[in-house]
């Protein structure tokens, strides 16, 4: 019989078996216990320690409901012992560890979860260098330095309920993420020995990437992982932003490249995106970040006269022009579809006038007025297309309603002649 | 001679015209205070001559395929001179129609013009009223929209649940087992064709037999009438009758008009089997009342399922109705408290699970 063949056993206790306690075990555990193994898993770890007050009291519903419990990883694969012997339990000839310590967390965990082929027998999809990663982290670096603060995988992951990410009750599903984060990077008075701000999350809460998560449900929308990474944790540098907001932005990032800003920004030593849209607390963009009026993005280094800024004008004429005429041809076509007018087809093609725009949003990124144009223009063309049949329908609906008229008149007067008429034979 | 003389001369003396025109110029029609009611049939009529000549005007442009159903309605609407006029009056006066013979069957009922000898035409006259639902409901898929798909998808499975042959129903009507373009070729084929042909036989057998007993007078007038002689008073059916008839027929244009003018009748989205149903939905309003009465029937009564108990209690409730004349108690006049009894509660559940139905999510 090979131990190793069963989940963990090969792993935390043969190196305490001998050869004949081996065999023993295995005719016992395949002749006789595996009916009651199947019936009854006993562990009197839990016994005592969901009886047990705080720090040492175990949730046991928690604990079940772990993704670890359920693939029958169970105490004694992280702290050692003899579960099935509450004398021997806590016995260290039995491999009883007692508590982990932070520092010695990440080994621990990554014994199992660096282990591809171990690994794969649960999840082989799962990746296994969050060890190797973590180690690359400003939190590991700090932890092999002897900083035992920074977050460890517990910290994240949680201790005994720990569930799979894709779970919504996980405080690494997508939806937990950043509050889990904050736990640590939103405590001020935690944060302090390290000088980092610790506006983040309320920042975060305040992006429109926080809202396509959290409102709209998007669990592809960017939380904190997505930047700056889970396991291999760090700010992104300066040189790196860009990179990082283009796995999303492509073409944003694509025409950034090409725009007389890259030199610009490379020069000044600006960030790319971030230097316009911030990090941490990314708002709507809108029209007005664009142009030379009061709430443009671009007079924070453009001052007026400049050709950036008469080039931000433009652009941002463009943009609401093309707003407005969209606005204006929804307005009429939706007052000719309430007049009971059939002008689908027009409001399906006003689509294309959307989609211009947002094109032509996108297009800011050249940061040239001819680029933008080239989107506004097509948009526009829809945009006169559409209004004119809004127009139209409407006077239509005009020609229908005196149509109307006219006949109701005409039967109005035929039916007083025909009651004249019926009087006058029946007089 | 006039030209008119000279045509009339013409037909006497090919077909007897003067001796086929005979009955028209003695016939005579009761006239008294409930007169009014008599209208509704011939509005009924005037409605389903609309039908037929803005239906035969709509085919000339329709194409009944998935593919091109719902284009070829939109097109009628936008492209085709007074498309939309031609498609709303036919919708409008579709539902105006169902509206009058509802009404007209109704007052039949409260008059009592059912009685003897006058059974068949009401037979005659409930089965067109059946007929015309069967016209509203295979017309309204024919624009292949969103609507219409999943109000036919509904519709067919209610009918599926007739028990034995209502399997073999639903996929008879739907040419398969889903809603496809096979139903829409078939619903086609029902609408411009089986019904219109088996519509105008029991049609021309209803007003022949109208022709044949004469309008009938209610008890109560008759009652009166046999008390003072003198207070009898009919007036000749041409020109009298017919004029007041016109008369009516014109009310029924302007209505027409004016539903037409200001409520163009909408087109929707174009059907997509694969959308998920649109929440909330509706049938048309004269089959309301029945799917509301079909979702406020528990899943379960007494063992049986409840649309089954449902789709047969309104099947043997309509063939009660339908055979009213015959089933009607014989006694004088506990008989007919009971009928009107009958139609009053009818009425009174039909208008408010109708409204039920509107309001409820």
């Amino acid at each position: 019989m090979n131990y190793s063949q069963i989940p963990l056993m090969g792993k935390l206790r043969t190196p305490t078996m001998t050869y004949t306690f081996q065999v023993g075990l295995a005719s016992v555990f395949l002749w006789f216990m595996i009916p009651c193994a199947l019936a009854q898993t006993p562990n009197t770890c839990l016994d005592c320690h969901s009886a047990l007050d705080a720090p040492l009291n175990v949730n046991a519903t928690e604990f079940s409901a772990s993704i670890h419990a359920q693939k029958e990883v169970t105490c004694v694969s992280c702290h050692g012992g003899d579960p099935n012997s509450p004398d021997d339990a806590m016995n260290t000839k039995a491999g009883f560890k007692g508590k982990i310590t932070r520092k010695q967390i990440p080994e621990l965990c990554g014994k199992c979860h660096s282990d591809a082929a171990y690994m794969r027998q649960y999840n082989p999809s799962l990746r296994t260098d969050q060890l190797v990663q973590y180690h690359t982290s400003v939190h590991g670096k700090k932890l092999d330095a002897g900083d035992t603060k920074v977050a460890v995988c517990t910290d994240c992951h949680t201790v005994h309920d720990i569930r799979p990410s894709s779970d919504i009750r996980s405080s690494v599903n997508p939806l937990n993420i950043a509050t889990t984060c904050s736990h640590c990077h939103a405590d001020a008075s935690y944060m302090r020995p390290y000088g980092i701000k610790t506006t983040q999350f309320s920042d975060y809460g305040k992006s429109v990437h926080h809202e396509a998560m959290a409102e709209r449900g998007d669990l592809s929308a960017p939380t904190c992982t997505t930047c700056h990474g889970n396991h291999g944790a760090a700010p992104p540098g300066v040189a790196s932003v860009k990179n990082v907001c283009s796995t999303c932005h492509v073409f944003q990032s694509q025409l950034f490249e090409t725009s007389p800003h890259k030199a610009a920004f490379g020069a000044a030593g600006l960030p790319g995106c971030v230097t316009c849209h911030s990090n941490h607390q990314i708002e709507h963009p809108s029209d007005v970040m664009v142009s030379a009026g009061e709430h443009s993005i671009c007079t924070t280094c453009h001052t007026d006269g400049e050709p950036g800024l008469k080039t931000a004008a433009e652009i941002h004429t463009q943009l609401s022009d093309l707003q407005t005429r969209i606005a204006r041809s929804k307005e009429i076509l939706d007052r000719a579809a309430e007049s009971g007018m059939e002008v689908g087809q027009a409001q399906l093609d006003l689509i294309q006038a959307t989609d211009a725009l947002t094109k032509a949003r996108v297009s800011v990124h050249s940061f040239r007025a001819a680029v933008v144009a080239k989107e506004t223009v097509s948009g526009t063309a829809v945009t006169e297309k559409t209004y004119q049949a809004g127009l139209q329908a409407l006077r239509e609906r005009n020609y229908r309603r005196v149509g109307l008229s006219i006949s109701l008149l005409v039967i109005g007067a035929t039916l007083i002649g025909l009651r004249f008429y019926i009087r006058e034979i029946e007089r | 001679m006039s030209p008119a003389a000279q045509i009339q001369t013409w037909l006497d003396e090919r077909f007897g015209w003067a001796e086929l025109i005979a009955p028209l110029k003695k016939k005579t029609v009761p006239h008294h205070h409930l007169s009014y009611w008599y209208f509704l049939g011939g509005m009924t009529l005037f409605l389903f001559i609309i039908q037929v000549t803005t239906g035969i005007l709509l085919l000339l442009y329709y194409r009944p395929s998935a593919n091109e159903a719902f284009e070829s309605v939109q097109y009628i609407n936008t492209q085709v001179r007074f498309g939309w006029l031609v498609r709303s009056i036919h919708s409008w006066s579709a539902n105006l129609m169902i509206f009058t013979a509802f009404a007209h069957m109704f007052s039949v009922l409260f008059l009592r013009a059912y009685r003897k000898p006058r059974e068949l035409t009401w037979v005659s006259g409930a089965i067109l009223l059946l007929l015309a639902f069967g016209f509203g409901f295979s017309g309204y898929l024919l624009p292949w929209n969103t609507l219409a798909f999943f109000a036919t998808k509904v519709g067919t499975e209610v009918a599926g649940q007739v028990p034995i042959i209502g399997p073999w129903i639903m996929v008879f009507l739907r040419g398969g087992p889903d809603v496809t373009g096979a139903t829409l070729t078939r619903f086609f084929g029902f609408h411009v064709a089986v019904l219109p042909g088996i519509t105008t036989v029991l049609l021309g057998l209803h007003i022949a037999l109208v022709q044949r007993f004469g309008i009938s007078v209610p008890p109560q007038v008759e009652n009166e009438w046999s008390r003072s002689p003198q207070q009898r008073r009919e007036i000749k059916f041409f020109p009298n009758f017919a004029l007041r008839e016109l008369m009516a027929w014109y009310v029924v244009l302007g209505v027409l008009g004016v539903l037409a003018a200001l409520f163009p009748w909408g087109l929707g989205t174009k059907a997509d089997a694969f959308a998920p149903a649109p929440a909330g939905i509706k049938p048309e309003w004269y089959f309301l009342f029945a799917f509301q009465t079909l979702k406020l029937i528990p899943a379960k009564v007494a063992h049986i399922d409840g649309e089954v108990l449902g789709v047969l209690a309104f099947g043997a409730a309509g063939l009660l109705w339908v055979l009213l004349p015959f089933v009607e108690p014989k006694r004088k006049a506990g008989g007919y408290r009971a009928v009107l009894l009958c139609g009053v509660i009818a009425l009174a559940y039909i208008g408010s699970m109708t409204v039920y139905g509107y309001v409820a999510k």
